[in-house]
């Protein structure tokens, strides 16, 4: 089983990093699989809280989205630094999920659901109606990723789509890395107590309020720095990124990938960005296939990809 | 002023009366069945149009007769088709379901009507102000409250001394005894789901002689009803009811003083009530969370 596990891996960071040579001979480019990275770290910020913790929020689009204004901000009015951009994103998106999660938290099942939704749109309306800031339905411009200086040699992320892939992927490994120790930590195994029975983890004496606010929150800081990071892959933000109907996105490409595996929401990510990309190009009504795919996962792979296969395979 | 704060009180409660009539429709079925009808909005929209289609044939008051039942069959045959299979399973299932369902309505709305809005003829009585003074008051106006009132008294009868408003108030509280007493489920929970969607398709038919129709009305009356409903408290109709109007009025008063704010300020009510009294304000305690 643990050698298993081992292939699995390395063949997933395999597939990964060798992504620049792969996709162009199958008909994709360098930054679809930037953004398939970038959505996929989003998905799988969202899955930590939804698959691990067991509680569904639909409102996460808007800490990726202020993630993103964070980014954009920084580097348009503060300094012209990459690192400097994300972390302000990160922050940004974490402690405003933060402060508003003391308030989520409260609830818990449909009802968590749907203040997590009506919150989220609080900073939809924000950057929307905020112009002289954010600049409105227009989104933010005039800002743009700065090449990164490494002492010894400088990484020219700004005009090299490959060099700015590897940069999104070293980003995406160090997230992905944290939130695997997270979960291995006991911090981590009490977050699965919770989700498995949360009455009887309240009988052990877990304070779980205290539990679902902090994996909230560091859910929150990891979609924080997707969204900067997704600020810097447009090096455009726009409100869009905040409406629930991007949340309702990021919840289905958990699921599609499948909830239950750490991995899932990534491959979610990738078949849902390579999908929208496909249909976006052939017809004007892509909008009722994704409302079709929806249904026809809701209805025949609840389980996700990943969760059929296993089950097949079992 | 005393004008300009009257005129934005009458919108408020306007305003209101559709999120009400919209977020009672949504707390029905959320209530009974644990499902959050995300494309709640989307049946308001095809309530709009199917009394745009059918007007010409059988004019406003035929639209406004057929419309909303017509919109209750489609109602039906979506919940027996798509929800049903998803009664029992985690409420994420149904919530991104109903999501998709909402695309694929906002864009077939699209598709076939084109994205321009379109008018329902009202009858000319009706579109009079009825004085010089309060020239915002106009027939239809009253008329389309009315409705609502009217609506929501029916909505209420039918809960309280019907069997079947009985039941589903009974199922509100203890699905399980009330299918250990023998009453059929499957069915109960149909019938209080075309209720909901009646409530919807009357409100798009009303919105559609107001504001004329276009496809992406319902999404913006979606949020408000959400809000509706967890201010007066989940569980609870005559607290939807009271939420409703409570944030319609409250944006329309924040309209005269503070524009930009008139949407945020649905959203501070909330954060308010979540921070005070975490239940809503007539919510019971435990109920579904």
């Amino acid at each position: 089983m643990q050698s298993r596990k081992l292939i699995v891996l390395v063949a997933i960071w395999a597939v990964l990093l060798l992504a620049p040579y792969w996709m162009a001979p199958l008909g994709g480019y360098t930054a679809l699989a930037t953004r398939v990275l970038v959505l996929g770290l989003a998905a799988m910020s969202l899955n930590f809280l939804l698959g691990f913790t067991g509680v569904l929020s639909f409102g996460h689009a808007a800490w990726f989205g202020l993630g993103a204004y964070g980014a954009g901000l920084t580097l348009k009015h503060l300094a012209t630094s990459t690192p400097l951009a994300l972390l302000a994103g990160m922050l940004l998106g974490g402690l405003c999920g933060a402060i508003l999660g003391t308030l989520i938290v409260r609830r818990r099942g449909v009802y968590f659901a749907m203040v997590t939704i009506a919150f989220g749109q609080v900073f939809y309306y924000i950057a929307f109606q905020w112009s002289s800031l954010t600049g409105g339905d227009d989104g933010l411009r005039g800002f743009a990723r700065q090449p990164i200086d490494l002492g010894v040699f400088r990484l020219d992320i700004l005009t090299d789509a490959t060099a700015f892939y590897y940069f999104v992927l070293s980003c995406f490994a160090l997230a992905v890395a944290a939130m695997g120790f997270i979960l291995r930590s006991p911090f981590g195994r009490t977050m699965i107590a919770i989700r498995e029975n949360e009455r009887r983890s309240r009988f052990l004496g877990i304070p779980i309020e205290r539990h679902i606010w902090i994996a909230f929150t560091l859910s929150c800081f990891f979609m924080g720095f997707a969204g900067a990071l997704y600020a810097l892959v447009n090096n455009f933000a726009d409100p869009h990124g905040l409406h629930y109907s991007q949340s309702g996105d990021f919840v289905m490409m958990a699921v599609m990938g499948g909830m239950r595996s750490f991995w899932g929401p990534l491959l979610g990510a990738a078949v849902f960005v390579v999908l929208q990309d496909y249909l976006s190009s052939v017809t004007v009504n892509w909008m009722s296939f994704v409302g079709l795919l929806f249904i026809l996962v809701v209805l025949f792979f609840p389980r996700g990809l990943l969760g059929f296969f296993q089950r097949s395979r079992a | 002023m005393t004008l300009l704060l009257l005129f934005n009180i009458t919108n408020g409660l306007i305003v209101g009366a559709f999120y009400v009539l919209m977020a009672l429709g949504l707390s029905l079925i959320l209530n009974l069945s644990n499902v959050i009808n995300f494309a709640h909005g989307g049946f308001l929209v095809i309530g709009g149009y199917i009394a745009y289609a059918i007007s010409p044939y059988v004019g406003f008051w035929g639209a406004l007769l057929l419309a909303p039942p017509l919109t209750a069959l489609i109602g039906l045959a979506v919940e027996r088709v798509l929800i049903r299979p998803l009664y029992g399973r985690d409420p994420l299932y149904s919530l991104l379901l109903t999501f998709g369902l909402a695309f694929m309505i906002e864009d077939g709305t699209r598709f076939i009507f084109g994205p321009q809005g379109k008018p329902v003829a009202i009858p000319p009585f009706l579109a009079q102000p009825l004085s010089n003074d309060l020239f915002f008051i106009t027939g239809y106006r009253l008329f389309m409250v009315a409705m609502v009132i009217v609506a929501i008294a029916l909505l209420f009868v039918l809960l309280r001394y019907t069997r079947l408003g009985i039941r589903i108030r009974a199922g509100t509280l203890d699905l399980e005894t009330v299918a250990a007493l023998g009453i059929n489920v499957r069915m109960l929970r149909s019938l209080n789901f075309a209720v909901g969607i009646f409530l919807a398709g009357l409100s798009g038919v009303l919105a559609a002689g107001q504001l004329g129709l276009e496809p992406t009305m319902g999404t913006g009356l979606l949020m408000p009803s959400f809000i509706a409903i967890i201010v007066g408290g989940i569980g609870s109709l005559p607290g939807t009811l009271a939420g409703g109007l409570l944030i319609g009025v409250a944006s329309g008063v924040t309209a005269v003083f503070f524009p930009a704010a008139s949407e945020a300020v649905i959203y501070m009510m909330m954060a308010v009530v979540l921070l005070a009294r975490p239940r809503g304000l007539f919510g019971e305690e435990g109920m579904m969370s």
